[in-house]
């Protein structure tokens, strides 16, 4: 039966250097949940993303109930009917739960008659199941409770379609129950959902039907019913031939970091990390698998002493350095590479030289007293320029105009240049072609032979199971498993990503 | 315990006290909706003149007020271009029109420095309420501006919390990308309430130089847009608390000027500090007390909107 | 096809340069604008400017005089700036520097020795620096905003030389008006050449290079530069950003305080009700448009100093010296509109269906 709700046909989108959507069809019924599953980068929230008015296609046709619509803003989605709640909530925080559903609607024309809207509300949120109450403040909710008011936003303008981008990211078991029930009892009703996840347990619960989206593909759409997660892992990451790494034996050395049931809160104040406890070895690379979000960005920012920790410990060579300032942790040897690299990687504006010094101007012979010892200055970073082959017009050009590849090989370099005992990486080849990607890797490795301990946080899994001589998945602050990469099939690894905890560990 | 000289006192409170409270309130507007407005006492100084000259030639104060307003809100544009649609920096735009306003105003105003006019604001007492003790003399015997200073207050307050129109206000300075993605017009609206905080800066202006002291003196502001500036801080961004903030300056300033008048002790020139002073020190307790509590600027204060334009 | 605007990925240098300049030039022309709408001949009044400034090397003398206290106040303000904290203070520093070097020169009215004019320059150093340190403590400790305080705290400086030239330090002699005495011999700043350009150049020009050298080549001028770009990064390296933000605005304040003891000891020779022509307030913009070097700092305070000169110079042909500060408003806006084109840039871009 063709009632097609949401009909998106040949749907391309391209950004810099990548091609985010290849040609993706998709389609939603009338009175269905479904599912769109992929790694992180799989195309999921651009996608749904331009069926929501934020980004336009550079191809494809999108129809809704039949007839071809142009979706040029979100006001153009939400007047077709299709609202998205997404990861960040867009709610002012100190006006209240009406104030925030009732923005921007045309009616009432002047004087807010609260009563009345609060009343609107309650009726609506009471259909759905939606519990909030009208004049609390946003701020004083719950992220569940704050979720519920962004969907009555949409329900409250008359979407039929909603669009949900990672929901789950954020709730506790029980509010992941609430919202469930809410998502059927809307299904019901005759509207249609699209839920953007890439947590396996939810979506074989929850859904209809799925559609798997692989590095910008659609690889392919399943009725729930017919399919299990070990299948829907294998559509997720795919059945590549694992990129093979000249790699000697690990020379496993004595215990440089142990992470003893570390717990540790996320910027919004959730449990980013919830008792994690590994420990890494002089010699090897350890790697952490995991979707973007769970936990990996505070571990690296505990163990480098920019976040705090809220429980647990972390040694480092022995010593305990928990919540120890970032200083201290310099002090030990330790090299971060981060995520970020303009932001607390580099400083944009000040040129190479200035940036190789961050960690070490302190230091004679870096300087003398309080002057700055620009001839040796120079010539140390002449000799890491060259060393690792950072791509540059001058020492004294600005960081910001080198590119992803160079600008990362500069914070290599910095950072190994400190002969590391313990280097932790957080994404280090995201963005970069593949020469850049090469050099990273190789030297990575070259650490490794020197003997010092490096804890690899990646998303790819080419990469992970390259490098890594022990693999951890961390799903939602917890390790799901630590695994030997060449005891396990790429299947058993998204499992564990997708929240099904491994048995044994290595 | 001699009551005239309080009241007296009192009544020079709102004298004083008005100036601040209309420039403030044309603040909290354009600060709700994210604007910082750095330049209030350049466009005070315009308006003042502006209003001077306007009353001088047609003698008729209402119009010279009409047109401070309209000068203010000119000035104002300028501030509003810049900042919303060329994003330049908040605080170096506010400084610059600062410096434009008090320059203009000084070059233009040397033909009528110290000139008098003849038809200015007087106090006119409103039949029955002045004559309620104690409260009559001080509230309703006062020039019209400061009875219009009254309604503003309560029909700036009534529109901010209780229309839609306000609702949008206050949603653009605290997220404008959550109202801009349901439908708001955030560039639209910065501009408004920028430009009206001007007319507001303009008639507060204007009040110095047709009911407070009718004459034009160069400077004549002598730093009242700082204080309202500092007061909008004060008064979380809330009318009434807007409202005693300003008389509460209104207060200091009357009675050092009493304090002078009867020949206290102290030298005029500290009494003349304690405005400054006393700014400063409210300023340190409402900094420390919106970090504490929730109530804080709206959040999107000094930050130009962009749009993420990612297509 | 639509015209949109796009983040520049690399500065143009030929940009940078022609927006400074451009600003200047279209300032001026609308001046003459304003100049011709209030009745009088911009021609007239140009020529009267550039004369009175550069015309003449009594001209040129008289700018380099202005633009002593106006290179010191901007150093100090640039300075600030490069920390991203607001110095708007410069002018109340200037004061309570002039001031305490006033102080200092009345308490020995007879000095000769050489240690004077040191004691002077070090008093004056140190009431700028402790002035510009409250707005400093305030922001370092509280978050409160340094541009509120230290503009608040330049009307309270001003009235402070007030009480003391109207008050206990006004000359007997003086018919009442508000000066002081003037200072002894001792205490005057030598000058050059029989013109009025003093020493407060030296200090002017000492102070760039000190300046300059501190940025570039010292521990603290790396700190200052990191914690101003990008204060994550700061933080990452272990850096004392309190330690940094005191002691900004203690050097800030400091120079400003020289200033105006080059002012009373170099020019004036005498305490007086008003001292300064809003040099703290112009030496922001030329802060701003030096684009914080020290050395650009230097020339463009001249040209400052020029336009200073030339506004006073037109009351002789009747139009007001707050012309100056009409076009210095304007070239600041000017500034600020075309700094968009040195963050973006116009291009044209496909629409898809």
């Amino acid at each position: 039966m063709e009632n097609n709700i949401v009909k998106m046909e040949g749907i391309v989108k391209r950004f810099p250097g990548v091609l985010a959507n290849d040609h993706v069809d998709f389609e939603v019924k009338e009175g269905e949940i479904h599912a769109l599953l992929g790694e992180n980068g799989a195309g999921k929230t651009t996608l749904m993303s331009i069926l929501a008015g934020i980004y336009r296609p550079d191809a494809g046709i999108i129809f809704i109930n039949g007839h071809p619509v142009h979706i040029k803003s979100p006001r153009d989605a939400i007047k077709e009917g299709v609202g998205m709640i997404h990861q960040n909530f867009l709610l002012v925080a100190s006006h209240s739960v009406t104030e925030n559903i009732t923005l921007g609607f045309d009616r009432p024309r002047f004087i807010l008659k609260r009563r009345k809207l609060e009343k609107e509300i309650q009726r609506i949120g009471d259909q759905f199941g939606l519990k909030v109450d009208p004049q609390a403040k946003i701020w004083q909710l719950s992220v569940g409770e704050q979720q519920r008011v962004e969907i009555l936003k949409m329900l409250y303008r008359g979407a039929k379609i909603l669009i949900l981008d990672e929901p789950t990211a954020v709730l506790t078991p029980q509010e992941v129950q609430e919202l469930f029930s809410t998502l059927r009892r809307m299904a019901q009703a005759g509207h249609a959902v699209v839920f953007i996840s890439h947590k396996l347990d939810e979506v074989m619960k929850i859904s209809d039907r799925i559609t798997v989206l692989r590095k910008g593909k659609r690889v392919a759409t399943l009725l729930t019913s017919s399919t299990n997660p070990r299948e829907l892992a294998r559509l997720m990451v795919g059945k590549e031939i694992l990129f093979e790494v000249r790699k000697t034996p690990p020379k496993e050395g004595e215990e440089v970091l142990i992470i003893h049931d570390l717990s540790a809160f996320s910027d919004k104040g959730l449990p980013a990390l919830k008792k994690v406890s590994f420990s890494v070895h002089s010699g090897e690379i350890f790697g952490i698998a995991g979707v973007a979000g769970n936990g990996q960005k505070e571990l690296a920012e505990v163990i480098s002493g920019l976040r705090p920790a809220h429980g647990g410990s972390i040694r480092i060579c022995g010593k305990d350095l928990t919540s120890v300032p970032p200083r201290r942790v310099i002090e030990e040897k330790v090299a971060y590479i981060p995520e970020d690299r303009k932001g607390v990687g580099t400083v944009g504006n000040l040129s190479i030289s200035d940036n190789l010094i961050l960690k070490t101007y302190r230091n004679p012979p870096f300087c003398s007293g309080t002057f700055l010892n620009h001839r040796f200055i120079h010539d140390y970073a002449k000799s890491l320029v060259e060393k690792f082959q950072v791509i540059t017009p001058s020492l004294e050009t600005p960081a910001k105009l080198l590119s992803g590849g160079n600008l990362q090989r500069l914070i290599l370099a910095r950072e190994i240049s400190c002969s590391p005992r313990l280097m932790i990486a957080v994404h280090p080849t995201r963005g970069l072609d593949v020469s850049a990607t090469e050099s990273v890797h190789r030297m990575l490795l070259e650490e490794r032979e020197k003997g010092a301990a490096v804890l690899l946080i990646s998303e790819d899994l080419e990469e992970l199971t390259a490098l890594s001589d022990r693999l951890a998945v961390i799903y939602e602050g917890e390790i799901m498993g630590i695994v030997d990469p060449k005891d396990v099939t790429l299947e058993d690894i998204g499992l564990m990503m997708a929240g099904k905890r491994r048995e044994k560990t290595a | 315990m001699n009551w005239d000289i309080v009241i007296a006192t009192l009544s020079a409170t709102i004298k004083a006290g008005t100036p601040l409270l209309l420039a403030t309130l044309g603040e909290i507007l354009a600060e709700r909706a994210g604007i910082l407005n750095l330049g209030l006492e350049g466009m005070m100084l315009v308006g003042a003149l502006s209003g001077f000259i306007i009353c001088f030639l047609t003698s008729n104060p209402w119009i010279g007020l009409l047109v401070a307003s309209i000068s203010g809100a000119i000035i104002a544009l300028i501030h509003a271009v810049l900042t919303i649609t060329l994003r330049a920096n908040q605080v170096v735009s506010g400084l610059a029109v600062t410096l434009f306003g008090t320059g203009l105003s000084g070059f233009l105003g040397k033909m009528v420095i110290g000139v008098p006019i003849a038809h200015y604001f007087t106090p006119i007492g409103i039949p029955g309420l002045e004559r309620i003790p104690f409260l009559g003399p001080i509230f309703f015997n006062q020039d019209p501006l400061v009875y219009l200073s009254y309604l503003l207050v309560f029909f700036i307050a009534f529109w901010i919390y209780q229309t839609r129109p306000g609702l949008h206000l206050r949603a653009v300075g605290e997220n404008p990308a959550a109202a801009d993605t349901l439908g708001v017009n955030v560039y639209g609206i910065r501009y408004l309430y920028t430009l009206i905080g001007g007319a507001l800066a303009g008639m507060a202006g204007s009040y110095l130089s047709l009911a407070y002291t009718p004459v034009w003196i160069e400077n004549m502001t002598a730093g009242r847009g700082w204080i309202a500036i500092a007061l909008v801080i004060f008064a979380t961004w809330d009318p009434f608390k807007a409202l005693l903030g300003s008389y509460l300056f209104g207060l200091v300033d009357a009675v050092q000027f009493r304090l002078q008048a009867v020949g206290v002790a102290v030298p005029s020139f500290f009494l003349n500090m304690t405005p400054y002073l006393a700014t400063i020190i409210v300023l340190i307790f409402a900094t420390t007390e919106t970090a504490r509590r929730r109530i804080g600027a709206p959040a999107a204060l000094g930050s130009p909107y962009e749009r993420e334009e990612k297509s | 096809m639509s015209l949109i605007l796009e983040r520049r990925e690399s500065p143009s240098t030929l940009v940078n340069f022609l927006v400074p300049v451009l600003s200047i030039l279209l300032a001026l022309l609308l001046g003459a604008l304003i100049i011709k709408l209030s009745g009088f001949n911009p021609e007239v009044a140009y020529r009267e400017m550039l004369s009175g400034a550069f015309g003449s090397w009594y001209a040129i003398s008289e700018t380099m005089v202005k633009a002593i206290p106006l290179m010191l106040c901007a150093l100090g303000v640039g300075f600030a700036f490069r920390t991203v904290l607001w110095n708007i203070g410069a002018e109340g520093q200037l004061y309570m520097g002039a001031w305490a070097a006033g102080w200092v020169a009345l308490s020995f009215p007879h000095g000769q020795s050489w240690w004077l004019i040191p004691l002077m320059m070090l008093a004056g150093f140190l009431a700028g620096a402790l002035w510009g340190l409250i707005p400093g403590i305030l922001k370092a400790s509280l978050n409160v905003s340094e541009i509120i305080t230290s503009l608040l705290l330049n009307y309270v400086a001003i009235l402070w030389v007030d009480y003391f030239v109207y008050g206990p330090w006004k000359d007997p002699k003086g018919y009442g008006f508000p000066f002081t005495p003037f200072f002894g011999e001792g205490a005057w700043l030598p000058t050059f050449f029989g013109t009025r350009v003093h020493l407060g150049i030296i200090f002017a020009l000492v102070a760039a290079v000190i300046i300059y050298f501190l940025l570039k080549s010292t521990r603290l001028g790396y700190e200052i530069r990191v914690i101003g770009e990008n204060p994550q990064a700061a933080r990452y390296a272990g850096m004392n950003i309190f330690r940094t933000i005191i002691v900004v605005f203690l050097v800030s304040g400091g120079l400003a305080g020289l200033a105006g003891m080059a002012e009373v000891s170099g020019v004036i020779h005498r305490l007086q009700h008003a001292i300064s022509p809003g040099y703290g307030y112009t030496a922001i913009i030329i802060a701003w448009l030096s684009r914080l070097n020290p050395l650009v700092t230097l020339l463009v305070s001249i040209l400052f100093g020029g336009l200073l000169v030339g506004g006073f110079s037109v009351r002789s042909i009747g139009l007001s010296e707050s012309l100056v500060y009409v076009i210095q408003g304007i070239i600041l806006f000017l500034l600020l509109a075309g700094d968009l084109l040195t963050r973006y840039r116009f291009s044209w871009r496909k629409n898809a269906g």
